[in-house]
């Protein structure tokens, strides 16, 4: 661990104000407010259908995807406004990462096609740079070991938990500022999953991570801040150690002892 | 919600309560021992002392096993405390056979000519506990407060005792030995408050989330007022 | 359960079962007698004069359908340079742009397509094309073949690129590429297989078409010099032959059956190689 001190340590990454998000009439998420810390994994938690999900995706955009949904709020990623109308999505998802539930490598590119296929489709074509970064992604993703001698193999080649790795490497190849997870561990084994979790650990020294997991105790394990959803709404929002300890609402203490969902 | 789960912290909770009946009952007889000289009591006082021994292995085995479940918030808090209690309650059972130990050796001699009120220490400590089990029961966290600055009630009481022995003993050296025990014995019985006040300062940590112990301040008062 | 029902059932699956194979075989049975009529008629006038010579003229024996095979290429070049950009990009906007009414519209349209008999495709670019020109073209021959393909192209690329996971798309756009970029570098490229598929078959299926090539290409009995002179193709030569009175230009007719047969059998074949279980797509 770094002696100095981070100056990055109490910076807010992402500032979600009033944040609602509506497909047609239904609204997923319902005018929440929160600040996201800077270097730090914040685990948002909940039952299914709670909107988590759609939170996160409102962060990089991708409910746009939907060609329904509709938000309304603010949110800005270290004080930009990534909603507004200068920015387009394509920029703020370079600056936002994201991984996703079911890893995906495509299935025609070997493992450093994959990792590089974010830098060389934005322009990036230098063979060096390229090579550097393929390289410091997958050790960042705690896959270098295991790949460094097959770069060329086909991506699909990898376990299941190699190719989830795979995908966080292809996420951090493109320099985010932030990483959002969805749900990256639940179709993986113990073993794959607590793999998954040392190196959220260690990728929080650098990035600003927001996971949104159904498993409540790798959010108690893996997170800094947990945010606790229910029916779209922000019920709860504080440091992990408290939010299962000692919980402030009695819905989050409910939803937390199992007393529903 | 888990309904095996569930039953384990239910039996928890009983397991609890039957320990502190034990311990409540070890008290009164180990005192009923020493103030009417009746050894036959205290030797029974020694052999229940077992069973709340054992009590204390089973809480702690059954909170582990629900540990392993990993429960949270108010759950984790019960689990952790039920092994505080019982441990507290353990320590309450050693006084009592501690104090039926010296009722024995009281017995065996003449009794002394100075009258001490043990029997009302015993009350007031045995009263903290039941008021800190009620409060666990009925998940009461003020009540548990309240009983906790009159652990200085007991203490101030102990003192007396103390002071009158010495004075006696000063007085009447040949008693010196007899004296002695009855200093032990009284010894026990704020030990026994002090146990007490454990039990409801975990009792407030159960239900409020708020750890008071070693505050500095044995008030027990509620933050806010 | 008593004993009679029991027989009764068995009973009732093995006929079942014989009956469907009975039908399989004969499925397979015209596929076989095909075969094995070409061969038998066509096999022995099947030499290199067949590939390279032109027609010789009537009571000459000899000759070939060298232009006839020539022309068939010729004309399915010009269809694919017709009928792959539009079908695949066609297919490409369904896929990838979808979601509004217009596309069941489309959609809609090239299965109704699809269905049109294909002489009506020749009386329609004879109008088109044929008239205006003042003549029968090779060209009016490949847009003919080239509009049939369209419809076809476009629904079996839709729906392979429907068949890439959702998954991909969401990936690549995760990663800040642009839609068109995913498209062409991500979507495209995982359903290239199945595309290449498509568009064979597509090719596959016009290479035989008789009955458009009549309004359109004609056919000739010399080789075309350029594009707007009638051309010969394979399935008008073996018409032509077919229904003459001579013995030579029947052998014949069955040599360029079993010649288009087997470009037909070649493009499956080479279909079914593409779409092998590989480890790596490389194309």
């Amino acid at each position: 661990m770094p002696a100095t001190e981070n100056p990055m340590q109490n910076a807010t990454a992402l500032a979600v104000r009033n944040l609602s998000v509506f497909f047609g009439k239904n609204a997923a998420v319902k005018n929440v407010s929160l600040d996201i810390a800077a270097r730090a994994v914040t685990a948002i938690i909940g039952p299914s259908g709670c909107g988590k999900s759609t939170f996160l995706r409102a962060i990089n955009r991708m409910h746009e995807l939907n060609p329904e949904a509709r938000m309304e709020g603010e949110i800005k990623l270290f004080g930009d406004d990534i909603y507004s109308r200068n920015i387009q999505p394509v920029v703020v998802r370079r600056r936002v990462g994201m991984v996703f539930q079911k890893s995906n490598p495509f299935p025609t590119m070997s493992i450093n096609e994959n990792v590089t296929v974010g830098l060389r489709l934005n322009g990036i074509r230098d063979k060096k740079t390229l090579a550097e970064r393929t390289e410091q992604s997958l050790r960042m993703a705690a896959l270098w070991d295991e790949v460094k001698d097959r770069l060329s193999a086909p991506a699909i080649s990898l376990s299941g938990g190699q190719q989830q790795r795979l995908c966080i490497a292809r996420a951090l190849a493109v320099q985010p500022e932030v990483l959002l997870m969805d749900e990256p561990a639940s179709a993986l084994d113990p073993l794959a999953t607590s793999k998954i979790e040392d190196l959220i650990r260690n990728l929080k020294k650098d990035y600003t991570i927001v996971i949104v997991t159904h498993n409540m105790q790798q959010a108690a394990r893996a997170s800094d801040f947990t945010a606790f959803f229910y029916l779209g709404e922000l019920v709860e929002f504080g440091p992990t150690p408290k939010i299962f300890t000692s919980p402030a609402q009695k819905r989050t203490e409910d939803y937390v002892t199992g007393r529903f969902g | 919600m888990d309904n095996h789960f569930e039953k384990g912290l239910d039996e928890l909770r009983q397991k609890l309560l039957t320990m502190a009946s034990h311990a409540e009952t070890a008290v009164n007889r180990a005192v009923q021992a020493l103030v009417q000289r009746d050894s036959e009591l205290a030797i029974r006082v020694k052999e229940d002392d077992r069973v709340i021994d054992h009590f204390e292995v089973e809480i702690d085995d059954l909170a582990i096993q629900l540990l392993t479940k990993a429960p949270l918030a108010t759950n984790l808090r019960l689990v952790t405390v039920a092994m505080k209690i019982s441990q507290d309650l353990e320590r309450i059972g050693d006084e009592a056979s501690k104090i039926a130990k010296r009722a024995r050796d009281l017995c065996q001699e003449p009794p002394i000519k100075l009258s001490l009120d043990l029997p009302r220490i015993a009350a007031l400590a045995l009263e903290m506990l039941k008021v800190a089990l009620d409060a666990f029961v009925n998940k009461d966290s003020a009540a548990a407060r309240a009983i906790i600055p009159r652990d200085k009630e007991v203490d101030a009481m102990n003192k007396q005792i103390h002071a009158a022995l010495v004075q006696h003993m000063e007085e009447n050296p040949d008693t010196i030995g007899r004296c002695l025990h009855w200093m032990v014995a009284s010894k026990s019985l704020e030990r026994i408050a002090d146990h007490a006040t454990n039990v409801a300062e975990d009792v407030v940590f159960l239900y409020e989330a708020q750890d008071i112990r070693h505050t500095g301040v044995k008030s027990g008062i509620a933050p806010g007022l | 359960m008593t004993a009679p029902n029991h027989n009764w059932r068995n009973f009732k699956n093995v006929f079942m079962q014989m009956l469907t194979f009975a039908c399989a075989i004969l499925v397979v049975t015209p596929l076989l007698l095909v075969f094995y009529h070409l061969i038998k008629e066509g096999f022995s006038s099947i030499n290199l004069a067949f590939f390279t010579q032109l027609p010789k003229p009537v009571g000459e024996t000899g000759g070939g359908m060298g232009n006839a095979i020539v022309g068939t290429f010729i004309l399915l070049a010009q269809a694919a340079v017709i009928g792959v950009p539009v079908g695949v990009l066609g297919g490409v906007f369904l896929s990838e742009y979808g979601g509004t009414k217009l596309n069941w519209w489309i959609r809609f349209a090239a299965d109704i397509l699809n269905g049109v008999p294909s002489i009506t495709w020749g009386i329609v670019v004879y109008a088109l094309m044929v008239v205006p020109m003042h003549g029968f073209s090779a060209l009016a021959g490949g847009v003919v073949l080239g509009m049939m393909m369209i419809p076809l192209v476009m629904r079996t690329t839709e729906e392979v690129l429907q068949l890439v996971p959702g998954g991909y798309r969401e990936a690549a756009l995760a990663l800040g590429i642009s839609k068109w970029k995913t498209i062409l570098q991500i979507v495209i490229r995982t359903a290239l297989k199945g595309i290449v598929t498509g568009v064979l078959l597509a090719l596959a299926r016009v290479a035989g078409e008789t009955a458009p090539l009549l309004f359109t290409a004609l056919g000739n009995r010399f080789w075309a010099h350029n594009l707007t002179e009638p051309i010969a193709a394979m399935p008008l030569q073996i018409f032509a032959y077919a229904i003459s009175p001579y013995d030579d230009w029947h052998r014949q007719a069955w040599a360029g059956a079993l010649v288009l047969l087997l470009l037909v059998l070649a493009i499956n074949i080479g279909v079914r190689f593409l779409t092998r279980d590989r480890f790596r797509q490389k194309i």
